[in-house]
């Protein structure tokens, strides 16, 4: 089956892609939404420099649209590339990084309805910290490229998920209650490498802004390898 | 042992409907093995068995609903999710019917101890007309039945009403 890959460069979406590939889908096109609104409830505000960079390691397609981030608007927006991925690439199906959110969830499952391609969410429900031993175990490099909850602070930005940082994590979770494996927007996460991608990225450049326990990484990256 | 049961025909939906259900009874320290319904003829062996759901496009096992017939001959207990809970109705002559609900919903139920309005979240196109099962809710359609040994909900309890799983495996 031909699937469209819902794609924010993230961990959850990266690795669901990867889950996919592996049962032995073909991953024909990735679709990216960028929201000029930081705090969309719907999608990850990604610079869309960085996931075409990622298309272009992964040899998959990609398809970009940009919305005003207004709450039924971004959904007609979505629909909208997802209807094109339809007629370009031929896809049957949408796999996406949802893990426990049912805001998101339901309304891609709708869309997926009414254009009766099948819905996939690979990681849905999934335990956290499996989650985030299995990125590990499968060799993804992932960095965190926003924090937006106390604790948490300017000094996890570019923090590779590693073993390490998996135990502060779950240490902090106890005590704090954050979300360790970041959906429930206490983080965001840039995959710089994994099995899907021909070669490895690096940050090349950052910018940071915030302020508090509310951090936001901008980084342009580029091939590690020329 | 009990036994898991998956009715999806796309390997990549296990993640989503089966696995989540395997979490409950991995936490709980419960034993089970899982198996595609087409590779299921008789349950005798198992002690418990979950039939899962399965997404709203994936509706393959609709067209073999005579290979869940040991559901009429068995007394061992079962509970049907979703797509689970439609295959009791169906085995036992109910109707299928159209009806699209996503998302979370509140419904009314009394079934395995939980009772009362609460939050259920829903994935499914189809529902059951049931024949001779005890109905164990309120409102427009039915969301929980049981029938002897057997409980079936429409919706998924492994994502907000786990205890229903839970009280299933106490039984």
């Amino acid at each position: 089956m031909r699937l469209g890959v819902l794609f924010s460069g993230g961990k959850d979406s990266t690795y669901a892609a990867y889950l996919a590939f592996k049962k032995g889908y073909k991953l024909s096109c990735l679709i990216s939404v960028f929201s000029k609104n930081q705090d969309s409830y719907m999608f990850h505000t990604p610079s869309i420099s960085k996931v075409i960079k990622q298309a272009s390691v992964m040899n998959i397609p990609i398809l970009t649209v940009e919305t005003n981030g207004e709450k039924e608007k971004e959904l007609e927006d979505l629909k909208r590339i997802i209807e094109k991925a339809i007629e370009e690439f031929e896809i049957e199906g949408i796999v996406t990084g949802a893990v426990e959110s049912v805001y998101q969830g339901t309304r891609i499952q709708n869309i997926c309805n009414s254009l009766e391609i099948e819905c996939f969410n690979p990681l849905w429900l999934k335990d956290q910290v499996e989650l985030l031993n299995e990125l590990i175990e499968n060799k993804f490099e992932v960095i965190l490229t926003s924090v937006a909850a106390f604790p948490l602070d300017e000094s996890y930005l570019g923090k590779r998920i590693d073993k390490e940082l998996v135990l502060k994590l779950r240490e902090l979770n106890s005590k704090f209650k954050i979300n360790i494996a970041g959906e429930g927007g206490e983080f965001e996460s840039l995959v710089l490498n994994c099995p899907l991608f021909s070669q490895g990225l690096k940050v090349v450049s950052k910018t940071i802004k915030g302020s508090g326990n509310s951090f936001r990484m901008e980084v342009e990256v580029g091939n590690l390898l020329y | 042992m009990n036994l898991i049961i998956n009715v999806c025909k796309e390997r990549l939906h296990y993640y989503e409907f089966v696995k989540p259900v395997e979490s409950i009874l991995k936490q709980s320290g419960i034993k089970f093995i899982t198996k595609h319904y087409s590779e299921v003829e008789s349950v005798e062996e198992y002690n418990k068995i979950i039939i899962c759901g399965t997404s709203l496009k994936d509706n393959e096992f609709l067209k073999e609903i005579e290979k869940f017939s040991w559901l009429k001959e068995t007394n061992k207990k079962v509970l049907g999710i979703c797509a689970g809970f439609q295959i009791m109705g169906l085995v036992y002559n109910g109707k299928l019917k159209k009806k699209t609900e996503i998302g979370f919903f509140n419904e009314e139920i009394n079934i395995l101890n939980v009772k009362g309005k609460v939050q259920v979240y829903h994935l499914h196109n189809n529902y059951v007309e049931f024949e001779d099962f005890e109905i164990l809710s309120k409102g427009d359609i039915v969301q929980a039945v049981k029938k002897k040994n057997l409980y079936g909900v429409l919706f998924h309890p492994e994502v907000r009403n786990k205890e229903i799983i839970k009280n299933f495996l106490k039984l």
